[in-house]
């Protein structure tokens, strides 16, 4: 059998990164960054289905703790992230438990 | 008391806690906090001689950021510190944040250390950072039967009534630390029909007056329990959290936060938020230390000393 040539080769790559690229889009995704005791931003609107990124700038721990008790992280040290995805409509309030001043909102649209 | 020329004003007091760093000792009379020189401290007629208690604070065992790469190192000379005193303390108390992440590793290292203490029974209250796992249990399988696993207990050593409080697990969206309803009626039921003479000591991580609100600096229902407080002569009420000393002294009470044996905090509302300070190297010891408490027979009532590591 012959090996494929470098046209071959290039469609393949071409057709591996769209299926990547696809997968991706599929999966929506939001980034919260926490940096100098802040959630930013503090309120995000997302799709339902949505998987929410926190990732912590600071030098000091935080965690993302839901005020309904749907998700709580443990604490995040400096790089640490969290994810959570939404799948259903409605207003998610989280705060930070060792920090409970530091406040957030996810807003979830259909 | 209050005219009395040998004492000074409440105003000067202050302004030297405000520069009290180590060595300088504070005897509580009339609601006034006065500084003795410590040589002088160390003949007054009525001290014990020997340290009712050691207060050892936020130690955050897992913590490797710029502001000290070593806290396992400085914990270790702090209990080089202690027990290397004349007169070991009868007991001790850490005031929380025992760990900085809540981790099994981190708990183990720490409570091994802290098992080298050579300062009697080591009585714990949680911080915040001692209670992020999810289950809350890390702190508790190991620090919890003291109290049932409630966290808050209390118990009398030496004449003096010790309160153990927690202020870390109702927080509240927003706020300061919380109390909670349950513990402050345990409070006021374990306070019923004591003698106002009994020293109180009462010691939790979060302060329990609010030295800065936006920083979370309190404890938001700790005021009903305060005013319980007031009719006893003397209460001493101690905290750490902030990684610094604030002192505040109310009529019979005095309020008083312990250095860290990790890092220091900036002082309240400087910066973003209350997070590890970055100092100098050279400068580092003298801004980590303990405190620790006497008994004075006249006036019956406790004296706090400040050591730093440098």
């Amino acid at each position: 059998m012959r090996a494929p040539g470098p046209v071959a080769l290039l469609g393949a790559c071409a057709a591996l990164l769209l299926a990547v690229a696809t997968a991706v889009a599929a999966v929506p995704e939001t980034q919260i960054v926490i940096k100098d005791f802040m959630f930013g931003p503090a309120s995000v609107t997302v799709k339902a289905g949505t998987t929410v990124t926190w990732v912590n700038r600071d030098d000091e721990p935080h965690t993302i703790a839901s005020d309904s008790g749907l998700y709580r992280s443990g604490a995040l040290d400096t790089g640490g992230e969290f994810h959570f995805t939404f799948d259903k409509p409605g207003t998610y309030h989280y705060v930070c438990t060792i920090h409970p001043r530091m406040l957030g909102t996810i807003i979830v649209e259909p | 008391m209050a005219d009395d020329p040998s004492l000074i004003s409440r105003r000067s007091a202050l302004k030297c806690l405000a520069y009290g760093g180590a060595g300088t000792l504070f005897t509580l009379a009339s609601g006034v906090l006065v500084p003795l020189d410590l040589a002088q401290a160390a003949t007054a007629q009525g001290a014990t001689g020997r340290p009712l208690f050691l207060q050892i604070s936020d130690t955050h065992i897992g913590f490797s950021k710029e502001a000290n790469p070593d806290v396992a190192g400085t914990l270790m000379r702090t209990i080089e510190l202690v027990n290397g005193m004349p007169e070991a303390p009868l007991l001790t108390i850490h005031t929380g944040d025992i760990t900085h992440l809540s981790k099994p590793s981190e708990f183990d290292l720490a409570q091994q250390m802290l098992g080298g203490l050579r300062a009697g029974d080591l009585h714990t209250v949680p911080g915040e950072h001692d209670t992020t796992d999810p289950a809350v249990s890390e702190y508790f399988s190991r620090f919890g039967k003291a109290s049932d696993n409630r966290g808050y207990y209390s118990f009398d050593h030496g004449g003096v009534h010790f309160m153990a409080l927690v202020n870390v697990l109702e927080f509240k969206a927003g706020g300061l630390g919380t109390l909670g309803e349950a513990q402050v009626a345990w409070a006021t039921a374990d306070l019923k029909g004591r003698s106002a003479s009994t020293p109180i000591v009462v010691f939790a991580h979060m302060p329990l007056w609010t030295i800065y609100e936006p920083w979370g600096w309190g404890t938001g229902d700790a005021q009903p329990l305060i005013a319980q407080l007031r009719r006893f002569g003397s209460v001493t009420i101690l905290n750490g959290h902030i990684h610094q000393i604030v002192q505040k002294v109310e009529g019979n009470i005095t309020y008083h936060t312990a250095r860290s044996t990790a890092y220091p905090q900036p002082a309240a509302g400087v910066g973003a938020g209350p997070g590890p300070l970055k100092v100098p190297a050279d400068e580092l010891s003298s801004l980590l230390g303990i405190t620790s408490v006497a008994k004075l027979r006249h006036p019956p009532t406790l004296a706090l000393t400040d050591a730093t590591l440098a």
